[in-house]
């Protein structure tokens, strides 16, 4: 049963091919199914329910009432085509339902038939179809090979971001009791013990107590990682990850020894130890709001003065864009910081303020690269001006090293290809999905190795450190190639002029 | 009064009532319908006048589709203006006087008829060419393109080949918006224009074209990015977070 799969690795090209449709190309993908357990620990129904069609219908009904998103993106597509060869699966796979009006049509199909006139009575003319079973599997197999990164959403004219349409699908999935086993069950963990990868506290305090020591035995510093420690200023939120992955975890050293230079008290929290909000993937948002009200809870609790959070896309994207929404207003911390922080966006005023001093020398063997993280670029921002999510990392990585060159301009900021593993997707059973979905960013990576000799890609997000160093073998690449932002600001960090 | 006459006469105030309907049900619709969290695609405007200026340049030059295909944004933008153009320049049948901006607009009206035309033709083209957009299109995607390109042409052929009486089907255009009916010249190729014009105005409301108001309702464009200083709480969603804070020793 459990047979290695095998599948071809694309081929990278000298320029970028957009390749010609393959039908049913990705018809054989489809991630495992969450058991009953973790299901109804969500809310969900355990499994497939009696009279689905009509529960899937309801749903439906009931998201097109409360998500203008929904029902606007549903009517308004002409099927110009713009976005067809902007998503990363589709170029991979050359799978046409991987291109994102295709993929939106598997829902938009059914709305037409049970929603609206002309599909009710021409179902043929607009292409509607009756909700079966084929059509329930279709949303679940390829509403799973969307990694919700918003690239068609920037190249649409009427702004269709394809992953509403893909986080109503999983949501509407969910509601019929079919859900997908990776995200559901790690959401689960979350409510169970705190974090996405199931790290009890005991296990977090003995990670950080052997990263002090670490740290002290490269440095000759004492710098601390503290955990639960009530009336620190500032509560670091970050994905677990951070706490032992590679190359996350150093990473998680370099906002250490940031907090240590600047001389600001901090904290982890062992109840609220885990920044992802994987609740955003399916697109519940009762779900969202809960797993995202451990961090008030917790930032209440320890009595901080400011939210800040680690390197993580869609934590970013949730912090940032919905965390005041959900569980706001942040009136019990300082008015002075914007609420929530990313830690880039404090790493770079405490630069900006001189506090921090830096050894680019320290990076010289590196030949580095940025990789933009689809939910920062596309539904986030850093500082005070639009535009400030591209600007902030590469200043801090520019004030830290040498060699920086940026990979094209048509594959970078709002433009970035995702990693190949976002948006729930970065599980083993998916790897064929990953690796080709990786293809853009691979062919990107590749030009600039040859013409600068990049050594290294520096990433912002754990979902993109983790699939990278796992799919960049398959393109002949160096797993060692991947690091964090703040794994080059704690190198060069010059700790010797303490605070 | 001949059949025709009441005939069209009748078909024209029911397309309007369709079109005029069919429209504000589908607007109040999307302007009822709550958007729960702000998601604009960044980089985003962060006040209400940056949002009117990315509005702005979305609709009068399709910024977003200029970024995404050339060759689309070509003949989609080509279209879109020569059809604006073309609309205007039919005020002339439904003013007395003319007003004088729409007869400066005449000749260039006469020549957006052809780069309709071409625009048309260009996007039907890629439906055929383009293996990706040959897959996404239903019928319905290429009926509406041959519906626009028959009003074009028949509109063309009255002009240079077989003439209508043009007086006349002003005066009977004014008749109906003034309630004061006139007799409709029996013209094939007229007859055709307008029928074919009529099923446009009806299927309006049901169909894709509600492309047009739905970009002003699409939140990914009009949302200001603003979600750190302001809270964007859905009646909706009002409920959770009501039992908050949960229990921490749970």
């Amino acid at each position: 049963m459990a047979k290695e799969p095998t599948f071809e690795t694309p081929k990278l090209k000298e320029y970028p091919v957009i390749p010609l449709i393959q039908e049913g190309a990705m018809q054989h993908i489809k991630p495992f199914v969450a058991k009953a357990e973790f299901q109804e620990r969500l809310g969900f129904p355990g499994e497939l329910v009696e009279g689905w069609k009509d529960v899937a219908l309801n749903r439906m009904g009931e998201l097109l009432s409360q998500y203008r998103s929904v029902q606007v993106f549903l009517d308004a597509c002409v099927k110009c085509g713009a976005c067809t060869d902007k998503c990363h699966y589709y170029l991979g796979t050359a799978d046409p339902k991987n291109m994102p009006v295709a993929r939106q049509d598997l829902l938009r199909n059914v709305y037409r038939r049970y929603f609206t006139l002309a599909g009710k009575y021409f179902p043929k003319l607009v292409g509607a179809v009756d909700l079966t079973e084929e059509v329930l599997e279709d949303w679940y197999r390829y509403y799973h090979q969307c990694s919700e990164c918003r690239r068609c959403s920037v190249y649409c004219p009427y702004g269709i971001d394809t992953a509403e349409i893909t986080m109503a699908g999983r949501e509407i999935l969910d509601s019929v009791g079919i859900g997908q086993k990776y995200s559901n069950e790690i959401i689960g963990k979350v409510y169970k013990i705190g974090n996405n990868l199931g790290l009890p506290e005991p296990a977090l305090a003995d990670t950080l107590e052997g990263l002090e020591e670490e740290v002290k035995a490269d440095t000759g510093v004492d710098v601390r990682f503290p955990l639960d420690q009530e009336g620190a200023e500032i509560l670091l939120v970050t994905p677990s990850a951070d706490f032992f992955a590679e190359p996350h975890v150093d990473g998680l050293i370099g906002y250490a020894k940031v907090f240590h230079q600047a001389g600001i008290s901090w904290t982890l929290s062992s109840y609220a130890s885990e920044a992802a909000n994987f609740a955003l993937f399916i697109g519940n948002y009762e779900n969202m709001e809960k797993v995202a009200r451990r961090i008030r809870d917790a930032a209440l609790k320890l009595g901080v003065k400011r939210i800040v959070t680690g390197e993580c896309g869609h934590a970013w994207r949730v912090a940032y864009s919905f965390w005041n929404t959900l569980i706001g207003p942040f009136d019990f911390l300082d008015a002075n910081y914007p609420q929530p922080q990313h830690i880039c966006e404090f790493t770079h005023s405490l630069m900006k303020q001189g506090v921090l001093k830096f050894n680019k020398a320290a990076n010289d063997h590196r030949i580095v690269t940025f990789h933009d993280s689809c939910n920062i670029a596309r539904a986030s921002r850093m500082g005070d001006k639009p535009g400030g999510q591209f600007v902030i990392p590469r200043e801090i990585i520019k004030a830290c090293c040498n060699h920086f060159y940026d990979m094209a301009p048509e594959t970078i900021h709002e433009h970035t290809f995702c990693c190949g593993g976002g948006g729930g997707l970065l599980t083993d059973d998916l790897i064929e999905l990953r690796v080709k979905g990786a293809l853009p960013r691979m062919e990107a990576l590749k030009h600039v190795v040859d013409e600068h000799g990049v050594t290294h890609l520096v990433a912002i997000c754990a979902i993109c450190k983790s699939q990278f160093a796992k799919v960049m073998p398959y393109y002949g690449f160096d797993r060692d190639m991947v690091i964090s932002v703040h794994q080059l600001v704690g190198d060069a960090l010059d700790m010797a002029t303490t605070h | 009064m001949s059949v025709v006459t009441v005939v069209y006469a009748l078909l024209f105030y029911l397309a309007t009532a369709v079109l005029v309907a069919g429209l504000a049900y589908r607007v109040q619709r999307y302007a009822r319908t709550p958007q729960p969290l702000k998601i604009p695609t960044t980089p985003a405007p962060t006040t209400r006048t940056g949002v009117v200026l990315r509005m702005s340049r979305e609709v009068v030059f399709f910024e977003s589709l200029f970024k995404g295909n050339k060759w689309t944004w070509l003949f989609g933008w080509i279209f879109h203006f020569a059809l604006l153009l073309v609309l205007l320049r039919h005020l002339r049948y439904f003013t007395e006087p003319i007003w004088d901006w729409v007869t400066l607009l005449q000749p260039w009206g006469i020549y957006a008829a052809y780069a309709m035309l071409v625009g048309l033709v260009g996007l039907w083209a890629r439906r055929f060419l383009v293996d990706r957009v040959r897959y996404i299109s239903a019928p319905s995607d290429h009926l509406m393109l041959l519906l626009l390109i028959a009003i074009a042409g028949s509109g063309l052929l009255m002009k240079y080949v077989w003439h209508t009486d043009i007086i006349a089907l002003k005066a009977f255009f004014l008749g109906l918006m003034y309630f004061d009916w006139r007799p409709l010249s029996p013209d094939p190729l007229l007859l055709i224009h307008l029928t074919l014009v009529v099923v446009l105005m009806i299927v309006f409301p049901f169909s894709k074209l509600l492309h047009a108001p739905g970009l002003f309702f699409s939140p990914t464009r009009y949302q200001v990015d603003n979600p750190r200083e302001r809270r964007h709480v859905a009646p909706w969603a009002e409920k959770f977070g009501r039992t908050a804070s949960s229990n921490l020793s749970e």
